[in-house]
């Protein structure tokens, strides 16, 4: 067991609680730092994925789990992000006061695209400022709906359904969107990303939002502007998910509309879900969930009687038995039960079932007068 | 208009389970796409006369309504709304694909016959004008409109109505009443269901049935968004205009806004006017 003496108030808010955080995130680092020189080129390339799609539910958890804004069509931002990416790095694009069209280097477009991503959210997330729930969540739904149409129907932009070929990127000689360069480039920016969440919730902004999903009225009476927080909450995540959208560009190396339809959207939320709703961690583990459950049932299709193996409609079931059972069972999902067994562990033997235990409560009507 | 009349009749379902339960039901699509399996496989597969399979269908469709409800619902009772949500989304995933896998149903597309025929039929004599609609249409809307008086009379002349609009309100102050409130609730989920079914069934002779027909079930959110959530009249006109302003926008507008005029009517109503035509407006008291 552990005893944390606080004798500062800074030990609050400080990243690190204890010294045990530097030995474990440190070895963390330290083996997804040497995953590549160990690694196949088909594991880089699933562990690059995982990051990006990490990285995009991050950008949901922000919304969704730190300021309990629901939102069911971050695919969406995540097609923005992508299409922004491909156009800005393949012919170029006509500038004014240009004679020949531009075409930007990643270390530009790549921020453009999160920035075109995070003014998208803006767009949606001024006029549904006044929605909550479940209004919010189909106005996010309509959105989607929209933009994915506009990605098809776009033709001189985003070549519609044909598809659009990702130009790959090059610094000097090498290949900087495949294998090993591409890994450290996504997992750079995944760290990036991920210390600007955590300084971001812990410094006042980040704090608002959670006071926000905590309880609208009370942080309006605390001195949060709602309007403010909520479309800076929107625009982050936004951005995150757009910057993801742009790795994803080049990972998948071409772009059609359909890697971005409402069926994205929910992905993105079943990982949200079922990673455990309301931390970083659980985008992390969520991501890790999303990826595996296709590769796991593959692996198990394989030890099945191939009448139930050849079933097409399998992988739709179980993830949505899974994202079901995790509710029921376990609202704070993957992260929460890593909670659990850590707390059984640092509580052993006096731990308490109880800890954990939902506590009972009724519903009322937000629509009551 | 008709495909209007099933967008009504899915928001319809919406809205009774939004209506007593406050949760919207992401399922609500497969639930019709269930209903008109079930139907399905009565008429085409065992051969039953198309009434008789009709009433079968949305018969069971009531008990499989219940069963989710039982099953899924009742140990999130109470939990957050987006938890609730989420839950029908999972069980969305499901239904789909289990459908998929039934033997005999599969992922094909198929078709029922009906007594109906798709011959376009005068409503009002040549002499007056033209006013040509096919009985499929004509059964679609006949139906809508006796379901939607029938479930109007239920919420708000009968006691199990009024229970379920109360226990809406106010979960614990329900209990207190005396009103079982996990076995309304299991109820109208198997109303709903029901309506659900009736809708897939009416549906099936225009679309087809497969197992992504469920997707109809996207397209009345507008549909109960515009006409307010949690009123059974706006679920209807709202239906309507929906279908009214899809079938006009494929006429008038480039292809492409077809897919989408519903979706940005419903954003437009979300900003002007959150609480839809015929929705009460209201805040929240601390």
């Amino acid at each position: 067991m552990r005893f944390l003496f606080k004798t500062d108030y800074d030990q609050d808010i400080r990243i690190a609680k204890h010294s045990g955080y530097y030995w474990s995130y440190g070895l963390l680092l330290l083996i997804v730092f040497a995953a590549p020189f160990f690694l196949e080129g088909y594991y880089i390339g699933q562990m690059t994925q995982l990051y990006i799609i990490a990285m995009a539910g991050v950008g949901l958890m922000l919304l969704a789990g730190y300021t309990g804004l629901v939102s069911l069509g971050h695919a969406a931002f995540f097609g923005i992000g992508a299409y922004t990416e491909a156009v800005l790095t393949s012919n170029g694009v006509p500038l004014p006061f240009m004679d020949e069209p531009v075409v930007f280097p990643f270390f530009l477009s790549m921020p453009l695209a999160a920035i075109f991503a995070a003014l998208a959210g803006v767009a949606i997330g001024v006029p549904v400022l006044r929605l909550t729930g479940i209004y919010l969540a189909i106005a996010t739904f309509a959105f989607a709906l929209v933009i994915e149409e506009i990605l098809s129907r776009w033709e001189s932009v985003t070549n519609g359904y044909t598809g659009l070929l990702v130009e790959s990127l090059y610094v000097g000689d090498l290949e900087l969107t495949d294998g090993a360069p591409f890994y450290f480039l996504c997992l750079g920016l995944l760290i990036v990303v991920l210390l600007m969440s955590i300084n971001l919730l812990r410094s006042p902004t980040g704090r608002a939002m959670m006071a926000i999903r905590d309880s609208e009225i009370s942080a309006q009476s605390m001195g949060v502007n709602l309007a403010r927080v909520k479309t800076t909450a929107f625009a982050l995540s936004a951005g995150v998910t757009g910057l993801a959208g742009a790795l994803f560009a080049h990972k998948l190396g071409f772009l059609s509309p359909e890697s971005f339809t409402v069926f994205q959207s929910l992905e993105l939320l079943v990982l949200v879900v079922v990673g455990g709703i309301g931390s970083l961690h659980g985008a992390i583990f969520g991501a890790i969930f999303v990826l595996a459950l296709p590769q796991g049932l593959a692996i198990l299709k394989d030890y099945l009687p191939t009448s139930i193996a050849e079933t097409p409609g399998m992988e739709p079931f179980i993830f949505g038995l899974i994202l079901v059972l995790v509710i029921i069972f376990e609202p704070y999902g993957i992260y929460g039960r890593w909670l659990k067994i850590k707390h059984y562990f640092q509580m052993f033997p006096v731990y308490k079932k109880a800890t954990f235990k939902r506590q009972k409560a009724y519903m009322k009507s937000e629509r009551l007068k | 208009m008709s495909i209007g009349c099933i967008y009504a009749l899915v928001a319809l379902g919406f809205v009774l389970i939004y209506k007593a339960t406050e949760v919207v039901n992401f399922a609500q699509g497969e639930l019709m796409m269930l209903g008109a399996f079930l139907a399905y496989t009565f008429i085409s597969i065992l051969g039953w006369n198309y009434w008789a399979g009709a009433a079968a269908a949305i018969f069971c469709m009531f008990f499989v309504g219940n069963f989710v409800d039982r099953i899924f619902l009742r140990p999130v009772l109470g939990q957050p709304q987006f938890s609730i949500v989420m839950v029908t989304i999972g069980f969305g995933y499901m239904a789909r694909s289990a459908a998929g896998m039934v033997p005999g149903w599969g992922t094909e597309t198929y078709a029922i016959s009906t007594p109906f025929s798709s011959e376009g039929m005068s409503l009002v004599p040549e002499s007056v004008g033209s006013l040509v609609i096919s009985q499929t249409d004509l059964s679609v809307i006949i139906a809508t409109i006796i379901l939607c008086a029938v479930l109007y009379a239920f919420f708000t002349h009968t006691r199990l109505g009024v229970a379920m609009q109360a226990s809406s309100q106010n979960q614990l102050a329900a209990y207190y009443m005396g009103i079982p409130v996990k076995a309304v609730f299991s109820m109208i989920w198997g109303i709903s269901a029901a309506v659900a079914a009736a809708a897939g069934i009416l549906l099936a002779p225009t679309t087809l049935i497969d197992t992504s027909m469920g997707f109809i079930g996207l397209k009345a959110f507008p549909a109960a968004v515009l006409g307010g959530f949690g009123s059974i009249p706006g679920a209807v006109v709202g239906g309507l205009i929906i279908g009214i302003i899809e079938t006009l926008a494929g006429f008038y507008l480039p292809p492409g806004f077809k897919n989408v005029a519903a979706y940005v009517v419903l954003l437009v109503v979300l900003v002007v006017r959150p609480q839809g035509l015929f929705g009460q407006k209201t805040g929240k008291r601390v």
